[in-house]
């Protein structure tokens, strides 16, 4: 994937959470505090009002950047978290122009690791992990078996579908849905759901 | 959705800018965002910060002055501040005494504030934080991320910031601000919702006859849902939660009962009618009441009750001098 390619699945981003805003943010009252969806929308559109100048700038650069927009406009829990996964995918990508699929492979463990150490949270906490965890190892085992960048993105959008099911069945642990407790079960997470948004993005360009 | 509002999307910074030039002597709000900081700053003292989503007023930015925060900020309705906000704030306010963050426990406001205090640590500040987690309506246990912090906050806030004022170093007033939130329990109930403005409509919907039990200062569910009852009864229910968390018998308290945003004074002094009379029967003692909005839900109808249990240390501290928009005493 060129850099032309990483703006256009930014573009996509934006869209997406435009697109979205509504039905995150239902899920997130449900649960939550009802703005997930407000606040990546916000934070998206910040993003693109920049898109000239993270153009410029080459992948590794490009991610970091738009976490750390993403950090500062968020706010909430998603924004340290989102903006955590971008900063240390694009740290990875440190220089490179181009991003081949095993360097999106290892970005996209940096971005997860960051995710858990950020949030200290793990599978199974009715959180984004639920969708991305599953996502990374299909992804990954599918790109073991065929070597094909796009039926592999295929398999992980499965996964994380799947992964936004599994949320529906579980308690909340961690975030503002924990304090539902058994009240949780049966809706599934919006940040679990957000992240299958993105990853259709970064799909649709491969 | 009918509210006093110009533009959604600048009702966070015009309510900032109008706090501020009401209190031209006492506050000023940062170039950078909104973070408002004490102007009679008081040289060599732990300086305090807090801050949180808008729409808790006069949380937090109310409670800058003398006596209590040095700087609050203030993120989008509902929704933690960013890093990089908090650490001009931290910034603005540091000195050689270090600075202490009071923070409510939601897992957005704790990681933004934490990567506001990695920052603030690179530049060689010295930072400390605490947590308040006064909320016995949600299970504290290792699994979940805790219970929440809610209107006790303010109690933190006070105590914590007379404290620092009358010369405390960081790790005393650290321990004093630990010391309040063992001690103080709140929780509430609401009988109506609240906006969030960029949203447009109520976070939750209650039937005419319903309210929410333990319910959080986001709108967020709480225990559970029943039918309304009279105001002495869900006093009861909410005092029965909170005498069973922590040890009252024998001692002496400080009370809040903490208007929502849209609960008439009357109402509030109806509840503490209850709950005055309540602890009497208990025998516990009232040392001090505080009956008003102090950490309010947008317009949302309900209350919290809070009951901070006091010690000699404590008690002096709470009567120290207070200058602030929101709490002068």
């Amino acid at each position: 994937m060129n850099k032309e390619k990483i703006i256009l699945v930014i573009d996509q981003m934006a869209v997406a959470m435009e697109k979205q805003k509504e039905f995150l943010t239902e899920l997130d009252n449900v649960i939550g505090d009802g703005d997930h969806g407000i606040n990546m929308a916000r934070g998206f559109s910040e993003v693109i009002k920049k898109r000239d100048s993270l153009a410029k700038m080459d992948a590794g650069d490009m991610i970091k950047n738009l976490g750390m927009i993403l950090v500062s406009t968020v706010g909430g829990a998603s924004g340290p978290l989102y903006g955590t996964a971008f900063m240390k995918a694009g740290m990875f990508l440190k220089e490179k122009e181009e991003v081949t699929f095993p360097d999106f492979l290892e970005a996209f463990a940096c971005a997860i690791d960051g995710v858990m150490a950020r949030g200290k949270a793990a599978e199974g906490e009715k959180t984004m992990l639920d969708a991305m965890l599953p996502a990374k190892r299909a992804i990954e085992q599918e790109w073991t078996i065929s070597g094909e960048g796009k039926k592999s993105m295929e398999a992980g959008l499965t996964a994380a579908r799947k992964g936004i099911e599994y949320t529906k069945t579980i308690i909340a642990t961690k975030g503002r849905a924990a304090y539902l407790g058994e009240r949780s079960i049966g809706h599934q997470d919006p940040g679990a759901t957000s992240f299958v948004f993105l990853l259709e993005a970064i799909a649709s360009q491969m | 959705m009918k509210k006093f509002m110009n533009d959604v999307d600048q009702a966070e910074n015009e309510m900032i800018l109008g706090l501020v030039k009401a209190f031209p002597k006492d506050l000023r709000k940062l170039d950078c965002g909104n973070v408002v900081v004490r102007r009679n700053k008081k040289e060599n003292k732990v300086a305090l910060i807090s801050g949180g989503g808008s729409g808790h007023e006069p949380a937090h930015a109310g409670y800058v002055g003398t006596g209590m925060l040095d700087a609050a900020v203030a993120g989008a309705v509902f929704t933690s501040p960013t890093p990089d906000q908090i650490y001009e704030g931290i910034k603005e306010i540091a000195n050689d005494a270090g600075v202490l963050m009071v923070i409510k426990n939601y897992t957005g406001d704790v990681m933004n504030f934490e990567m506001a205090a990695e920052m603030a640590d690179a530049d060689g500040i010295l930072v400390k934080q605490v947590i308040v987690n006064d909320d016995v309506a949600v299970k504290d246990s290792l699994y979940t991320v805790g219970r929440r912090g809610v209107a006790g906050t303010v109690f933190v806030h006070k105590i914590a910031g007379a404290a620092a004022e009358r010369g405390d170093d960081l790790n005393q007033v650290q321990e004093t601000a630990n010391k309040v939130i063992a001690n103080v329990r709140t929780m509430g109930a609401a009988i109506r919702p609240c906006t969030v403005p960029a949203a447009g409509k109520p976070g939750f919907e209650l039937a005419e006859d319903e309210m929410e039990v333990g319910i959080g200062i986001h709108g967020e569910p709480g225990t559970h849902r029943e039918k309304i009852k009279t105001a002495n009864d869900i006093v009861d229910l909410l005092l029965d939660k909170i005498l069973a968390d922590i040890d009252y018998d024998g001692s002496e308290v400080a009370v809040m009962v903490n208007g929502s945003g849209a609960t008439p004074l009357m109402e509030l002094f109806i509840i503490n009618n209850r709950v005055s009379d309540v602890l009497k029967e208990k025998g516990i003692s009232v040392y001090k009441t505080y009956v008003g909005e102090y950490m309010t839900s947008i317009e949302m109808e309900g209350f919290s009750v809070s009951l901070l249990k006091l010690d000699a240390q404590l008690k002096s501290l709470l009567d120290e001098k207070a200058d602030t928009p929101a709490w002068k005493a």
